[in-house]
């Protein structure tokens, strides 16, 4: 037991690092950026007085390390600066109402749940009907339907996903309009309506995962049939379903378990295209529509959030990885 | 709640009939094998996999039976159904063609090629064509614009087409036809530059590292690991916001800021792969042979692990291809990516996009879009199926 949270301990410590040197190379290249914001902001009318004094205002005259112990250690609290774009004079100067609209945190946080329930709802569709194909897959090998899921599964991994999202769209909202094409998701909204506007882009999205995770199921699985203690169970007359269930599941769970927390993982990039075709209000459409603005408050926060997800989604499945299989608990 | 219950008792049926043709093949072929030991899931998915049929062959005759002119719920599923066809035959034919034609070495691969391989081969082989006789091949110039917007596709008079541009053309009167065979050299032309830069980059390095060892190695996988842990089109997107503040007005700067970007990015996954490869071939003794050869460096890595690491290269540089050309394509789409004028698939799609919302009035003009988006789509499932194919000869899996 001691071993087991050793173990996990030295991940997190190792997902911590990865954490830091990550926003260092953030913060680099975002200040690699030339000019800066106080000559964007002004465009043709900046005085070289005007500028100055934004640059104080946003603290952009400091030493860039500097910059990056404040804006870390901000960050760190749960402050992640203000936004530019948003920026209203009374938050510079310190006399904001405190209607907190120009605030990072709070433009985010609202977007983020949004995106964390779209994912959520992915995940509740992917993760049972990509086990079942997989195992289904497995089990009728080299059959008609293993090639044709074969074939279906390989052709919607490698569409772009805009293309699986305006198909989905054509079909479901124009040709048969059955379910909204756009996806405004406001607050207090009704748990039923949300979850049918978020229903075309969490298909979207279920498409382009569920493919890679059944294809991984199915090989896992497979790579274990033909190991001598299937070929016992399989000698003493149990069904080949039993046989994968029962005796081929347990051991390919480790591969499994990897492999949904790495599709979760992709969900949280895959996300930024499916939002902005179907407008929803996450965190992916917010980070592009500040990437073509260049609000570097909000990227910088956003590329954090995506990094710390993966980092996370990543260290867990490492985890859980070695806590399902006994053989990586004690290393040589 | 009735369309689930519908959907409910419509596999309620399925299973009964299921049962239905397990109960009368046992009883007419006096319970043969096949009949005897069939699952009732198995049964339940040939009744299924037969309906799904019938259905397709009924939707594919709707779809012809109505007027051009007036809204057909089918028109789409109609076009995929033909389209699949025409392609499975042509690969079909193909395969027939490399089997019996060409020297000895072609024929024997087509020999073992399933059709799933030719289909990707004869789309690559297509695609290429196109990409390299652009110029000649397309009616009108890429940036070219003509004198009427917004005609519809298909070239019928009656709702609103023009013969003379069989594809339509966009809001501002540019050849769609034009645009998408232009568009192959573009795009294709582009995410195949960035791959071999990709796989020159993170090839050499990481030869280098498995070669060399030591804290050249060790700093190499350090850096790789950071940039792996950002999600990689998070980081293009990162990097492109930096690259366009740089190249300014210069549009055409910021197309090859992109390649190099995304060929840096995606030469983590190269690196990895290469010194994976690499570390497994210095072991070899005909290394330690060449070492006390004296051989240099650069004949250790170009003629004597190189060679030995081209299988799983060839394979990674099919995947990677798709990687890199699906994120050219999604960042084009997202509009930071490949800048207008030049023609561009992933624009394309989004210039094009609201225009299926029209579809449910005439299906033809949500064709568009849809075109670009199957240009990009039917490139990576050929290459996919390609690489799935020789991935699955060099494994061995025969199971």
């Amino acid at each position: 037991m001691a071993s087991i949270l050793k173990i996990i301990a030295q991940r997190l410590a190792l997902g911590i690092l990865t954490m830091f040197v990550v926003s260092v190379v953030i913060f680099t290249a975002v200040n690699l950026l030339p000019g800066d914001f106080a000559e964007a902001i002004l465009g043709q009318g900046a005085t070289p007085e005007a500028v100055e004094a934004i640059r104080k205002d946003l603290g952009l005259d400091q030493h860039p390390v500097r910059r990056y112990i404040s804006w870390l250690s901000g960050a760190v609290q749960g402050d992640l600066g203000n936004s530019f774009a948003q920026a209203n004079f009374a938050a510079f100067v310190g006399t904001d109402t405190g209607s907190g609209l120009s605030s990072v945190a709070t433009q985010i946080a609202p977007r983020f749940e949004n995106t964390m329930f779209l994912a959520g709802v992915t995940a509740l569709f992917a993760v049972p009907v990509s086990l079942t194909l997989g195992i289904l897959a497995a089990l009728y090998r080299n059959s008609v339907f293993d090639r044709a899921t074969n074939i279906m599964t390989l052709s919607s991994i490698s569409s772009p996903e805009f293309f699986l999202a305006y198909i989905l769209i054509l079909f479901l909202a124009v040709m048969n309009p059955i379910l909204p094409s756009l996806s405004n998701i406001y607050e207090g909204m009704a748990l039923g309506e949300r979850f049918t506007k978020t229903l075309l882009p969490a298909l979207t999205l279920t498409l382009v995962v569920t493919a890679h995770m059944m294809r991984m199921t199915r090989a896992a699985i497979i790579n274990l049939l033909a190991s001598p203690y299937i070929e016992m169970a399989r000698l003493k007359g149990i069904s080949p379903l039993r046989i994968i269930v029962k005796h081929a599941l347990p051991n390919a769970l480790a591969p499994i378990i990897n492999v949904i927390a790495l599709n979760l993982a992709y969900l949280i990039t895959g996300v930024v295209v499916v939002e902005v075709v179907f407008v929803y209000p996450g965190i992916g459409q917010l980070f592009v529509d500040s990437v073509k603005i260049r609000d570097i408050p909000v990227v910088q926060a956003c590329c954090l959030i995506f990094a710390g997800a993966y980092i996370l989604l990543n260290l867990t499945a490492d985890v859980l990885s070695i806590l399902s299989n006994p053989r990586l608990r004690h290393p040589k | 709640m009735s369309t689930l219950m519908s959907i409910a008792l419509i596999l309620i049926g399925l299973l009964g009939a299921g049962w239905l043709l397990r109960f009368v093949g046992q009883r007419l072929t006096g319970n043969k094998p096949f009949f005897r030991d069939m699952a009732l899931g198995v049964a339940f998915g040939y009744v299924f996999g037969a309906l799904v049929l019938v259905w397709l062959v009924w939707a594919y005759i709707q779809s012809h039976s109505a007027d051009a002119t007036t809204a057909n719920n089918f028109f789409f599923l109609g076009k995929a159904v033909e389209g699949f066809a025409i392609f499975a035959v042509a690969a079909f034919i193909f395969r027939l063609l490399g089997r019996h034609i060409g020297p000895d070495a072609s024929r024997k691969i087509f020999r073992s090629m399933p059709l799933t391989a030719s289909f990707g081969v004869l789309v690559i082989l297509i695609y290429a064509f196109v990409a390299i006789f652009a110029a000649w091949l397309a009616p009108y110039g890429q940036e070219e614009v003509l004198s009427s917007a917004n005609i519809v596709p298909g070239g019928n008079p009656a709702i609103g087409g023009n013969p003379d541009f069989p594809l339509g053309t966009d809001q501002i009167g540019r050849d769609i036809m034009s645009r998408l065979i232009f568009g192959a050299q573009n795009t294709v032309g582009i995410a195949f530059a960035t791959t071999c830069l990709a796989f020159f980059i993170g090839g050499t390095l990481g030869f280098l590292a498995a070669t060399l060892q030591g804290w050249l190695d060790q700093l190499l996988s350090r850096g790789v690991d950071v940039l792996m842990a950002i999600p990689s089109l998070i980081f293009a997107l990162l990097l492109m916001t930096i690259a366009s503040a740089w190249a300014g007005s210069e549009k055409g700067l910021l197309t090859y800021y992109m390649i190099l970007i995304i060929a840096v990015i995606d030469s983590t996954r190269v690196f990895r792969l290469a010194r994976a490869v690499g570390l497994n071939i210095v072991v070899m003794d005909y290394i330690e042979a060449a070492k006390l050869r004296g051989e240099g460096l650069g004949y250790l890595i170009f003629r004597e692990i190189l060679p030995n690491a081209y299988a799983p290269l060839l394979a990674e540089f099919g995947l990677r291809f798709c990687f890199v050309f699906l994120t050219i394509a999604s960042l084009s789409f997202l509009g930071v990516g490949i800048q207008p004028p030049t023609a561009d698939w992933g624009t394309m799609v989004r210039d094009l996009a609201q225009f299926i919302n029209f579809a449910g009035f005439a299906p033809q003009v949500a064709s568009a879009p849809l075109l670009a988006a199957g240009a990009i789509a039917l490139l990576t499932v050929a290459v996919n199926f390609v690489v799935d194919w020789m991935l699955h000869k060099s494994s061995g899996l025969k199971e």
